[in-house]
């Protein structure tokens, strides 16, 4: 379906042995350890929402107090349940009176726990219900409602304002858009906590909260019924929080999240520890809700010189996806990122493109790739950058990518007008029409300047995972081996948000999805269809 | 055109002069006036919303108004392309753009020279403050990879420079600045949006002053949006717009330590 190249399939099962076992060191680490972030998603499924009269989300405040009990490790699950059964409350009545200092979680009585743990799993199973079907109603709607041919174009709103957003987003739903990401305000990812309800006045983005997810997602499908054609939802599960956003994703029934297994680690200077546990319950939460994620390898190259870094992309491409199988995630919901990324001024640019788009479809053919434009090299001249933005369609179809992000070609200088996503639409629907079918046309030509730059680039993504293999993911990140950025293990936010997982620990939700995705991973592998 | 020839404010393209108090564009033709605007309406596609365009456009000042291109975005948006003539003119020999004044040294040249005017290394501490977390401008200027060919300040012998990166808040750059005893702080703002810049560069003035240090230290900002005059307005010593270079950077805080006599 798409521009052949050879690929030297050993050395892609080196790459792909080596991630497995970076992702496996740093899985063992996970598996000993809980955050705050997960326990406040235990509470949000158990249907615990809402402030105080100070604006702090009840999920903090139950998982403080469980904190405070010196009872974390143990998680909250068991707390709550056990406050549940004693007071005979609801979970939100139970947060609501930890809240006014009614109830103290560590001193609830722990002498019917067989009964409270029964009742915490009842709690989960219900949850997890209500999650799968919200996802059986996703997939009906994209059989009423099918998306057209590929590759899926996906476009971004920032307004600041949610009721600004949906008016943008059907526009550019009416104009052809399949998938809208609301981008989030900058610096939401290092709340430690998830705003609530109706919050406007973001900068460069929306606040995520599940009230605008909602909004969103109904819009969405108002305007998926007026063109019938099903329009995906975008957000973040990033930052601190990125179990919780993924918990109201599911909820909420939005449809991909970006969600890097190391993204915060890098380029918001999140500890790596929290957010590789953070990252890890997050997958678990956006595979059982059947949520296609999306890696960010695109912000590398903002960073790193991509004739000479093009390698560390799809290194971190096969980190991410053995994190994500670990995750039970299926192929099909791996969307790994990859993008457009040379200087327009570097002489045959497209080449080296054209060859790492080419490489990436090739190594990873069953997952959903999703293919962005540079940001780098634009600058306030809108004629250049919506050039810059024809080629990265072009090679976007030409190597058969499944999502196109578009480019805008005010990129550099606002965030996007109405008429700059209608641009981008019209000028990747011409690329998509005049060179249909060219890559079905086209082989690289063995030994050529594209099938040697794609041979350098898998060689060197082999090395490096053999050495991140050799010294741990923990030390490499140290050492800057991606995108050129030090973080240091016990530096960065949020590590105060880590916790060791006590003998007992519990947390119903893991253990349902977690069994449910990885029952369906080995379905899949055995034949199962993409939904 | 090639052959233009500056004097007494006057230009000779060729054989036309251009009168330098009303310039007006070009476009194929000298002092034709030709602009091209587009934008978007919240009106239906059709022929009224095309004459509703074509008279916002007059408004504007534009003579001989063409809607070249009329798009339905759906949803009760149109989109224009249009084109006319505009009725204005500017003097250019009335306009002047404030700039930082110094001598633009090349690696070598700046090297020595402080070296020799101050003695010791330059001590630069750079951030992208408040919320932002693009460093790509800090980055252009800092790192030792640099920009457009140009190392950036870490590449310099004679500078230590300090990236502390994104998302830094204003309290921990004054603590950091005052910690390593800095000559200059450079802060990059990218995200604008809603003008957030604005209040987050005052502030970072107002606790230079009120830890006593702001005379102590040569006070630079830049990005996409920020101009010299808008720094200075805000009570930096210099803004640097996009394309700037870090040798521009360098030369500026090196001179200006000389010049305030911080050496």
């Amino acid at each position: 379906m798409s521009l052949r190249i050879e690929v030297d399939g050993q050395k892609v099962r080196r790459a792909r042995h080596a991630a497995e076992l970076v992702t496996g060191e740093v899985q063992e680490f996970i598996g000993r350890h809980t955050t705050v972030s997960i326990e406040r998603t235990v509470a949000r499924f158990f249907g615990i929402d809402g402030v105080d009269g100070d604006g702090v989300p009840l999920p903090n405040i139950v998982t403080e107090n469980v904190r405070a009990a010196g009872q974390l490790g143990c998680g909250v699950a068991l707390s709550i349940a056990r406050a549940m059964d004693y007071h005979d409350l609801s979970a939100q009545e139970v947060a609501e009176a930890v809240s006014r200092r009614a109830i103290d979680l560590g001193k609830v009585p722990a002498r019917r726990d067989a009964q409270a743990r029964q009742l915490a799993a009842h709690l989960a199973a219900a949850a997890a219900k209500h999650v799968r079907e919200r996802r059986a109603e996703r997939e009906t709607l994209l059989r009423q409602l099918p998306p057209g041919p590929p590759p899926l174009l996906y476009v971004i709103v920032a307004t600041g304002n949610i009721h600004e957003d949906t008016v943008q987003a059907q526009a550019a739903a009416r104009q052809g858009a399949d998938i809208i990401a609301v981008i989030r305000s900058t610096g939401q990812s290092l709340l430690d906590y998830v705003p609530y309800g109706q919050v406007s006045g973001g900068f460069g983005g929306t606040y995520a909260t599940q009230e605008h997810f909602r909004i969103m997602r109904a819009a969405l499908d108002e305007v998926s019924r007026e063109i019938g054609r099903y329009v995906r939802l975008v957000n973040y599960c990033s930052g601190l929080c990125m179990p919780e956003i993924a918990a109201m994703g599911a909820l909420e029934r939005l449809d991909v999240m970006l969600n890097d297994a190391m993204y915060g680690v890098l380029f918001r200077d999140i500890n790596m520890k929290r957010t590789f546990i953070d990252q890890f319950f997050s997958r678990v939460i956006n595979a059982y809700a059947g949520i296609v994620i999306n890696t960010g390898e695109d912000n590398y190259m903002t960073t790193a010189d991509p004739v000479r870094h093009g390698h560390t992309v799809m290194a971190s491409q096969f980190i991410n996806e053995q994190f994500a199988v670990r995750c039970g995630l299926e192929d099909w919901q791996i969307g790994l990122g990859h993008v457009f990324a040379m200087d327009p001024a570097q002489p045959g640019g497209l080449l080296l493109d054209l060859a790492q788009a080419a490489l990436t479809r090739a190594v990873f053919p069953g997952c959903t790739l999703k293919y962005m434009p540079q940001t780098r090299h634009k600058n306030g001249d809108i004629f250049q950058s919506y050039a810059i933005d024809a080629l990265h369609d072009l090679v976007g179809v030409v190597t058969g990518q499944d999502v196109i992000l578009l480019g805008m070609l005010t990129e550099a200088i606002h965030t996007p007008f109405m008429q700059d996503r209608f641009l981008a639409l019209e000028g990747a629907r011409y690329v998509m029409t005049t060179a249909g079918g060219l890559g079905d046309e086209l082989d690289v030509r063995p030994g050529g300047k594209v099938a040697a730059r794609a041979a350098e680039v898998l060689d060197g993504a082999v090395e490096m995972l053999e050495h991140v293999a050799r010294a741990g993911l923990m030390r490499a990140i140290e050492e800057g081996m991606f995108a050129g950025i030090r973080r240091s293990r016990d530096g960065g936010k949020g590590l105060e948000g880590v916790v060791e997982r006590a003998p007992d620990y519990f947390n119903p939700l893991m253990d349902v999805m977690l069994a449910t995705n990885h029952a369906g991973r080995s379905g899949a592998a055995q034949g199962g269809a993409r939904p | 055109m090639s052959e233009a020839v500056r004097s007494e404010g006057k230009v000779q393209p060729g054989a036309r002069t251009v009168d330098l108090t009303r310039v007006r564009p070009y476009g194929d033709q000298w002092d034709d006036g030709a602009v091209q605007i587009s934008f978007t309406l919240p009106l239906a596609a059709g022929p009224a919303a095309g004459e509703a365009a074509r008279q916002l456009a007059r408004k504007m000042g534009l003579d001989g108004v063409k809607v070249v291109a009329q798009r339905d975005l759906g949803g009760s948006f149109s989109f224009f392309v249009i084109y006319g003539r505009t009725t204005h003119s500017v003097d250019a020999t009335q306009v002047d753009v404030p700039r930082p004044r110094f001598k633009v040294m090349g690696f070598d040249e700046l090297n020595e020279y402080v070296r020799r005017r101050i003695g010791r290394k330059l001590v630069v501490v750079g951030a992208c403050t408040g919320t932002d977390a693009h460093t790509i401008g800090l980055d252009a200027i800092m790192n030792i990879k640099g920009y457009a060919g140009q190392h950036g300040l870490e590449g310099y012998p004679e500078i230590e420079a300090a990236n502390l990166g994104s998302q830094v808040a204003n309290e921990t750059l004054v603590a950091r600045a005052i910690d390593l005893e800095a000559d200059a702080i450079l802060v990059s703002q990218v995200v604008t949006e809603k003008e957030i810049h604005i209040p987050n560069l005052t502030q970072l003035v107002e606790m230079l002053e009120a830890e006593g240090f702001r005379d102590e230290v040569v006070l630079v900002c830049g990005g996409p949006r920020v101009s010299h005059e808008l720094a200075v307005e805000l009570g930096y010593d210099a803004g640097f717009g996009p394309g700037t270079l870090p040798p521009e950077v360098a030369s500026f805080i090196a001179q200006e330590v000389v010049r305030r006599g911080l050496a």
